[in-house]
């Protein structure tokens, strides 16, 4: 297959005028040069506003606490030893992970419940489920603050309704986890219905036909046609939500601000609180940076397997 | 029309001579002071963005007659402090060295930013000369290596002592506040009673009755500023001025004994508490006492006026080791970079003259309070009501033997503002609440101080 990116255009048209292209002139008649420039914007904004702060995020982690010295990995290493950063780090994995395996299930299951809806309602109810995600986070999330408040909560006052005694929602630590990680999931998960929706209408329907005349019942159909025909969306869908988890910012700092005694903070709610709040940026670009090696881990892992699947599938 | 001059120039006949002489003078015109408009130049401000209204509209109505009067075209922005958005804002112009010219720095922002700030002890002596000194906690705060960082304000400077029900007071705990307190100058020797223990006591009858003292336990700075008085009354200190880990000693055990009891009168979800939750509590009428500033007090008296009609403002309790009101101010500093720092000095200076300061006091009821305390004895406090004097004894007041205090002072501000927002003596608290003993309290605060002092 032709890539195309040597391939002159119009070149009839633009010989010089003593019949030789000058060595700008091919360049500027190539097609890759044509897609550089129109994409030359883009890159411009991604170098600024991505791979600018990103390489300066890193600088500053470097520093010391005026930052008026380099202390290469001191400030990670400090972190490290940090008994209330242990668990920070024990907390975000633990919301992350937690929060999109949830999510995915979720989603998957809404997703098959969704596919089975015949005609216009199927649009009417994934019109419905697209709400909490189409809703700006840190305003659904102040919704849910109200409904966990600690004096005035709606479902405390629910319970009592039914005698029951109010529950300190965000007042607990392992409470206050489960109060982030349920808003994370309530908010995620209708991605992952949407995602693997597209994904289950793009199944051939030939391969059902055949497993069913193979006498597959509809679990081995789950197992052996559907999660193989899936696995690519999958998995990156959960790439990408483990990485806007991992980040999440807004939930927490929202319900809780990282408390009961630390015990919800995230790696992006402790930054803001130990870089911005406290004056140590520093510090706080260093905690924020932990993600990247965890991130950078995941995506590789993941996108391998993308690509090997994809390969075996184009052969 | 043409003049017979000018009709020379147009006919070509400048000379060189002329056209290096009209250079020259074009030149130097930057050198002349013109008094034209806006002569003097662009000052960018932020204020801090009140939450009384009518305090941005007082402050926008001071400001442009200043610019106006002294040919500076002034930029005002109210930047919230919702959100720390006041702090994000001033991280970004510190790293940009970019912005606005002055910025209003909430109490630990100026050392954060020292090394960005210029001195502007030229304007404080002049102020203190005429209105006598700050209080220590300003010091602390604003003066760094014998220098004025920046000048402490009124605007959104407030006091957080407790703000109590009259009648629930009275009739539950058989504590008489306005007795304690009333609104006129003089000490009274029933406020020689009104120490923790006695708090404790009216706390745990409250508690008892059903109104509970809605004091949170939680990071925000209410919660803090709340542990910071109580420890401080016991003079019980975390670290040292010098910066030494202090906290192993009887003075904390002290009060972390003291807190024990009073953490089971509080409310259930104590720890859970945001800066809102303690006016929501008073305003609802679900509480015998706070501590805040007025502006629980402002709320209940659109939206819960038999409430408000029943608040009385009043000292800190006091400790074996004094009565500690804490205290939260604002200060004004310009930027090293800024382009036009003798108009922005000259701004600050002009309002935090004794007018344009009770100006602004009277226009958010009193809300602010000035950093001099020759200010105190605006009526404003007097008059504010219902009840009448409710708030005369919310500024600190020579005759209620009290110090102003913020959390942590006195260890090293470096220190201390991690202490302060990290919530450490409020989340010390909040282990006891949860049952832990004073020693694991001890021991994992110990353990946190050890990573702040770095």
């Amino acid at each position: 297959m032709a890539d195309g990116t040597n391939v002159p255009v119009g070149g009839l048209a633009a010989a010089s005028p003593k019949g030789r292209k000058t060595a700008m002139q091919k360049f500027a008649q190539r097609r890759s040069t044509t897609g550089f420039l129109l994409c030359l914007p883009l890159i411009l904004l991604v170098a600024c506003f991505v791979v600018y702060p990103a390489f300066y995020a890193i600088y500053l982690s470097m520093l010391n606490k005026k930052m008026t010295a380099f202390v290469g990995l001191g400030n990670f290493q400090f972190l490290l030893k940090r008994h209330t950063f242990q668990l920070v780090i024990f907390q975000s994995c633990l919301f992350a992970i937690t929060a999109v395996v949830l999510k995915a299930l979720l989603g998957f299951t809404l997703a098959h419940l969704m596919h089975n809806i015949p005609g216009k309602n199927q649009k009417i109810w994934r019109g419905l489920l697209l709400v909490p995600w189409v809703i700006p986070l840190a305003l659904s999330t102040l919704t849910w603050w109200w409904m966990f408040d600690p004096s005035y909560s709606a479902f405390n006052w629910v319970l009592n309704q039914f005698g029951f005694a109010n529950v300190p929602w965000l007042g607990v630590g392992w409470i206050a986890r489960f109060c982030t990680i349920a808003v994370n999931v309530w908010y995620g998960t209708p991605f992952f219905m949407i995602m693997y929706l597209a994904a289950l209408k793009s199944v051939p329907e030939q391969l059902y036909e055949a497993s069913a005349i193979d006498g597959a019942n509809a679990v081995q159909k789950l197992f052996f046609v559907t999660l193989p025909m899936m696995r690519n969306i999958i998995s990156i869908t959960v790439l990408f939500s483990l990485i806007t988890t991992f980040a999440d910012f807004d939930i927490v700092r929202i319900l809780t601000a990282g408390g009961p005694q630390d015990m919800t903070h995230v790696f992006a709610t402790y930054a803001f609180q130990v870089g911005i709040q406290s004056g140590d940026i520093p510090l706080g670009a260093a905690d924020s940076l932990f993600m990247f090696p965890i991130l950078a881990f995941a995506a590789f892992f993941v996108l391998r397997g993308v690509t090997k699947r994809t390969k075996e599938i184009a052969a | 029309m043409t003049t017979p001059k000018m009709t020379k120039i147009n006919s070509g006949a400048t000379t060189r001579r002329r056209a290096l002489k009209l250079a020259a003078a074009s030149a130097a015109l930057p050198l002349v002071h013109i008094r034209t408009g806006r002569a003097a130049g662009k000052v960018s401000i932020a204020f801090w963005d009140h939450w009384v209204p009518a305090g941005n509209a007082a402050m926008q109505r001071q400001v442009d007659a200043w610019g106006a009067k002294n040919q500076v075209e002034v930029q005002v922005d109210f930047i919230t402090s919702n959100g720390s958005k006041n702090i994000l804002t001033i991280a970004a112009e510190a790293q940009a060295k970019t912005g606005h010219d002055v910025q209003a720095f909430p109490s630990w922002e100026v050392h954060n930013n020292a090394d960005l700030l210029e001195p502007i002890d030229d304007v404080m002596k002049r102020l203190t000369d005429k209105y006598g000194q700050v209080n220590d906690v300003c010091n602390y705060l604003a003066k760094v290596k014998g220098h004025w960082l920046a000048v402490p304000t009124s605007s959104g400077t407030q006091y957080k002592g407790p703000c109590g029900r009259i009648s629930v007071l009275k009739d539950k705990a058989g504590l008489d506040i306005v007795g304690m307190y009333p609104a006129k100058a003089g000490h009274t020797a029933a406020s020689d009673t009104w120490t923790w223990d006695a708090h404790y006591q009216a706390a745990e009858a409250c508690y008892k009755a059903g109104m509970p003292f809605a004091i949170g336990l939680g990071q925000t700075s209410d919660s803090v500023d709340f542990a910071g008085a109580l420890f401080a009354a016991f003079g019980a200190e975390l670290v040292d001025k010098d910066g030494n880990i202090t906290i192993k000693s009887d003075k904390v055990r002290a009060v972390l004994e003291h807190a024990k009891k009073l953490v089971k009168v509080l409310p259930d979800d104590a720890v859970s508490f945001d800066d809102a939750s303690n006016n929501r509590a008073l305003i609802s009428g679900k509480s015998a006492m706070i501590w805040n500033p007025p502006s629980a007090w402002a709320v209940a008296k659109r939206d819960a006026p038999q409430v408000a009609a029943d608040c009385w403002s009043f000292s800190a309790p006091s400790g074996p080791a004094g009565r500690f009101l804490p205290y939260l101010p604002f200060f004004w500093g310009v930027w090293s970079f800024s382009k036009n720092k003798g108009a922005a000095k000259d701004l600050i200076e002009a309002l935090l003259q004794r007018e344009p300061v009770q100006e602004r006091c009277d226009a958010v009821a009193g809300y602010d309070v000035p950093p001099f305390n020759s200010m105190l004895d605006f009526k404003v406090w007097e008059d504010v009501e219902p009840p009448k004097g409710t708030v005369y004894n919310y500024p600190l007041r020579p005759f209620h033997h009290a110090k102003a205090h913020i959390a942590a002072l006195p260890a090293p501000p470096e220190i201390a503002v991690q202490i302060y927002n990290r919530g450490t003596m409020p989340t010390m608290m909040a282990k006891l609440k949860s049952g832990q003993t004073v020693d694991q309290v001890i021991a994992w605060a110990s353990d946190e101080l050890e990573g702040f002092n770095r």
